[in-house]
């Protein structure tokens, strides 16, 4: 019972286990609700904005590990390759602890992101926090 | 433009004009610069909800930082393990699983429980000693005796309690 509860809180994003409709579950009393695939773009046009600055890279990852969801890997490759053009490469792997940090107790979420990551971590060379041994106190 | 006051437009004008006329002197005046101090300037936090904080963790960088943070400018594959490491050093102070860990603290506050409760031991038994008198006569062994006696006599409980338990033929508890 309690994990349903669990569940239910976060449903309103890419792990949303509830069986009702996949539609963003936010409660507005009017307006259109945005779907997931808007949410996304928009984001990803944020992060992909060639001249983002250092502050618009920290406000936008702040602001999106405050939502109760677990990015997109499509999200997440372009603040990464946005960390690439700042020459920020410990914002890029601060960014993957986040990732983990965030999936909570749904330990199989990590694995899959870095598995979609994965061709964009090679081409940058941004090593995982498990391969660093940070992940570990 | 409407006047709402009914005066003729150019005096408005005229006290517009006076705002903006270029003087020599500022409309208001620089008396000094007030000391900025450090609560007032961004901070460095390790935070789980706000994974990248306003300021780099190292400000002041030393020339091996300095040559570490151009390199950091070029192919990232290029990097060592080592350095990356000193790279995320120089932004961050704990990582993520540093930061989240146990402090063990609960340990040493169950030690402080169980320290203060044995001191109130050692003082409850103090007091017994020093405070308190001493107990009545009625808790004397031969009083307690004639007691139990007397309410045998008065078959206290006769069907499932005292009495009860007590072998009259045989002046004994029961077994």
């Amino acid at each position: 019972m309690f994990s349903h509860v669990l569940l239910k809180v976060s449903s309103d994003r890419l792990w949303s286990f509830s069986s009702t409709a996949s539609v963003a579950a936010r409660s507005y009393s009017h307006g259109k609700q945005e779907t997931d695939e808007e949410f996304d773009a928009r984001w990803v046009t944020y992060f992909n904005k060639p001249d983002i600055d250092a502050w618009e890279l920290r406000k936008g990852m702040n602001t999106l590990i405050g939502y109760d969801l677990v990015p997109e890997p499509k999200i997440l490759e372009a603040a990464l390759r946005a960390c690439r053009r700042l020459n920020d490469l410990a914002s890029a792997i601060r960014i993957l602890e986040a990732v983990k940090d965030k999936s909570g107790p749904h330990k199989e979420i990590y694995p899959y992101v870095l598995q979609e990551l994965r061709p964009t971590l090679s081409e940058l060379g941004i090593p995982t926090p498990e391969e660093l041994g940070i992940d570990k106190a | 433009f409407v006047s709402h006051n009914a005066l003729p437009t150019y005096f408005l004008f005229a006290s517009f004009t006076d705002c903006f006329s270029p003087s020599s002197k500022r409309q208001t005046e620089v008396r000094g610069v007030a000391k900025v101090e450090d609560y007032t300037l961004p901070a460095y936090f390790d935070r789980r909800e706000s994974p990248l904080p306003d300021i780099k963790f190292v400000q002041q960088l030393s020339p091996d930082q300095k040559s570490l943070k151009e390199k950091e400018k070029g192919s990232w594959a290029a990097l060592s393990k080592e350095e990356k490491i000193a790279l995320y050093r120089i932004s961050f102070k704990e990582s993520f699983a540093e930061m989240d860990k146990g402090t063990g603290e609960w340990k040493s506050v169950v030690a402080g429980i169980f320290f203060f409760i044995g001191f109130t031991g050692l003082v409850v038994l103090w007091q017994r000693n020093y405070v308190y008198g001493d107990v009545p006569h009625t808790f004397d062994p031969e009083y307690k005796q004639k007691e139990v006696q007397r309410m045998l006599d008065m078959r206290i409980n006769p069907v499932e309690g005292f009495s009860a338990k007590w072998d009259y033929e045989n002046n004994a508890w029961k077994k």
